[in-house]
């Protein structure tokens, strides 16, 4: 296909993987920050071809396996709501909370309706009018965008049975938490390269400054990702900790202007749990006053009791980059893509999940 | 978490289903033929080789481009047949109509079920039509089964590939899925997808007409390429190495499954076959594939090694190597 061939040619491949060799004296380890690199690496085959001292550390990076447990609790909780239809990412749906998920309260007759794109829950609202139609606002500033617009239409035409319930989350924050704190040991961020498309890569300046760590915004196709690895590398080797943008055709410094602006005019920061993290300031988006009707928490009750992890799982220490899969006791034996215990095996996107598929 | 109840995982054709019938349905009906997991029972009688085999047919859109629910279950029955190595010959049709469906529809899909058991060279020799409440069924579903005849000399199962093994596909993988994928969903592309819904009966026999040294043969349908190769694996007690630089996909289903967030490997075909077959007749079956309609795009896309039985191992366009499992549930499309 044109525009992809070239980034999956084994011959610019083959002469990365010799340049990062080169470059590779000492045990290096990066993380990247993004479901979709994980899944890249794996499915590429790169861990494969990399020097053994490169460690590829997945990160907080997929949006549902940071997700907390009684955020989906609340999502299940809304489920049973009378005369409710939830609409969703189709990831969430088989996401555990504390007790069911939403592909069981399906089977036990909720109303869940997998969607493309918050303007489909709109629709389903336009044609449900006497029926509450929430949409389970998940995912980083690369979904946020969209869903702030939705919002913004629906209070345009007055459609007044559509609601969010706002769950999203901002990667930078959650990137700096990890450093600070502390138990964290890299030498390189793989920055996400879609939520970057919004943000610019300006956003990464305070993780490089403060800790001195390299940042370097990726595309997501192997030689994408193989030339950020050289790129890390280089730095590295320099002792420098800038910031840099390999995905140079999506991506620039400053962001989406437009895309941002909306933002700011829908949504507003606000402190949120991440799965594994635990409450991160200033990490999650909430619908500022003026919108803040659509948020489903206004009409009914959603609060769940606090919920646990399941004492084995080590989707947070995973999340946080201190364990892999292969570290939990959980990871195969019992927990598997059809039967999972925690977030990371759910998501498609999720670490456990990628070991699971492509790991031998 | 234990499942109390049925859900839509499994029926996807993946681990799920194959979790549910080993566990459930196997326990009950437990007989050497359900032991083989083949997409046909192998039974004789009076001396002759049958090949016996039934499958539903619930699709949503029942109209899609390519075909539709009554072309594909003929197709789907003749092909299950097909994949023992048998002459597909008479099939049973069984309807469940949901109250106020349209009989313009219903002429419509009797009309290319016709047609494809024609083109099939196969008999509709007995029916059933069922009608119930409104809401109790969507729209129609469509069960068929059928029986074929085996030559006493051909024995194809799902266990017998072997080390050495060339594995052969006969075209290009997931156009059925992402075409129901995107209709379902109201996508549009701009070039169209289509269906690759046709009947393996004849490819099947002129194969076997090539070679003797034939041992599996498989339509990767529910579950795609990546499942059927695990079962292949799975069943005969070997490995299998593909290479992807090898397995063909047309550019705009490639673009739909990226946009998607989704992996042809585990999307649906109901026009191909993968066949498992001796190393020294691979490229005489390439060629003979090549002149029928339905094998055009035939390749060879790796082969069965004696190591890491069982599993299925895939070298990446960019040289890495990596594993293959098979399809969790349904493949659903993903956040960002």
């Amino acid at each position: 296909m044109k525009h992809l061939d070239e980034y999956r040619d084994p011959h610019l491949a083959g002469k990365l993987i010799d340049k990062i060799k080169a470059l590779s004296h000492r045990p290096v380890r990066l993380m990247e920050v993004c479901g979709t690199h994980t899944v890249s690496i794996f499915r590429s085959g790169i861990r494969s071809l990399l020097p053994p001292d490169i460690t590829l550390l997945s990160g907080p990076g997929c949006p549902v396996c940071v997700t907390a447990t009684e955020e989906i609790d609340k999502f299940i909780k809304l489920g049973r709501q009378k005369d409710t239809i939830v609409a969703t990412f189709g990831d969430l749906v088989r996401v555990p909370g504390s007790s069911s998920s939403l592909q069981k309260e399906r089977a036990d007759g909720a109303d869940i309706r997998v969607v493309y794109s918050t303007f489909d829950a709109l629709d389903i609202a336009r044609r449900n009018p006497s029926r509450t139609v929430v949409f389970l606002a998940v995912g980083f500033e690369t979904t946020a965008p969209t869903i702030a617009a939705a919002v913004k239409e629906a209070k345009k035409e007055g459609i007044d049975n559509f609601y969010i319930i706002p769950a999203h989350k901002i990667i930078p924050p959650a990137m700096e938490a990890l450093l600070a704190g502390g138990e964290l040991a890299i030498d390189g961020f793989i920055c996400p390269g879609h939520v970057s498309v919004i943000i610019g890569a300006d956003a990464y300046r305070p993780v490089a400054d403060k800790y001195h760590i390299p940042c370097v915004v990726a595309g997501f196709e192997p030689v994408d990702i193989l030339q950020t690895i050289y790129m890390l590398l280089s730095q590295i080797e320099e002792g420098k900790a800038a910031v840099d943008i390999q995905y140079r055709r999506a991506v620039n410094f400053t962001g989406n202007e437009k895309a941002l602006a909306l933002l700011s005019e829908v949504f507003k920061t606000c402190d949120a749990p991440w799965r594994g993290l635990g409450t991160i300031p200033d990490s999650g988006l909430r619908l500022k006053d003026n919108y803040r009707a659509l948020d489903i928490e206004t009409k009914f009750d959603l609060t769940v009791p606090r919920t646990q992890d399941h004492p084995g799982c080590s989707c947070g220490d995973i999340l946080r980059g201190v364990k892999t899969p292969l570290d939990c006791v959980l990871y195969r034996k019992v927990c598997t893509p059809s039967n999972p215990y925690g977030p990371c095996m759910v998501s498609t996107e999720g670490t456990c999940a990628a070991y699971y598929k492509y790991h031998d | 978490m234990k499942h109390d109840r049925i859900l839509l995982d499994h029926g996807s054709g993946g681990r799920a289903s194959h979790d549910l019938i080993t566990s459930l349905f196997l326990p009950q009906f437990d007989n050497e033929f359900l032991r083989e997991m083949n997409d046909s029972a192998v039974m004789a009688i009076g001396g002759t080789k049958l090949a016996f085999s039934t499958d539903s047919y619930v699709v949503d859109p029942i109209f899609f481009p390519g075909g539709d629910i009554g072309s594909l279950a003929i197709h789907g029955t003749v092909n299950d047949l097909a994949m023992r190595g048998a002459r597909p010959l008479y099939l049973s049709v069984g309807f469940i109509i949901e109250e106020g469906f349209p009989m313009a529809d219903l002429k419509v899909i009797a009309g290319s079920m016709k047609n494809a058991a024609a083109r099939a060279g196969v008999v509709i020799a007995t029916g059933d039509t069922k009608v119930v409440p409104k809401g109790a069924t969507d729209k129609v579903f469509i069960n068929t089964a059928g029986i074929g005849i085996i030559d006493p000399d051909v024995n194809i199962s799902g266990q017998n590939a072997r080390p050495g093994d060339k594995i052969i596909l006969s075209g290009t993988i997931a156009d059925h899925g992402i075409t129901i994928l995107t209709c379902r969903e109201g996508l549009q592309f701009d070039a169209p997808l289509k269906s690759d819904s046709a009947p393996l009966n004849t490819l099947v026999a002129e194969m076997l007409a090539t070679s003797q040294k034939i041992n599996v043969l498989r339509d990767p349908t529910r579950g795609g390429l990546a499942t059927s190769l695990n079962e292949i694996a799975g069943q005969s007690r070997v490995g299998i190495r593909v290479h992807e630089e090898t397995i063909p996909v047309r550019p705009e289903v490639q673009a739909a499954c990226e946009l998607l967030g989704i992996d042809p490997l585990y999307l649906a075909n109901e026009g191909k076959l993968i066949a498992c077959a001796a190393a020294q007749d691979a490229g005489k079956l390439i060629d003979i594939m090549h002149k029928n309609p339905y094998g055009q795009g035939a390749c060879i896309i790796g082969e069965v090694i004696s190591d890491h039985p069982g599993k299925v191992f895939m070298k990446t366009i960019i040289g890495g190597n990596r594993i293959v499992d098979m399809l969790t549930g349904e493949p659903l499309p993903r956040i960002c």
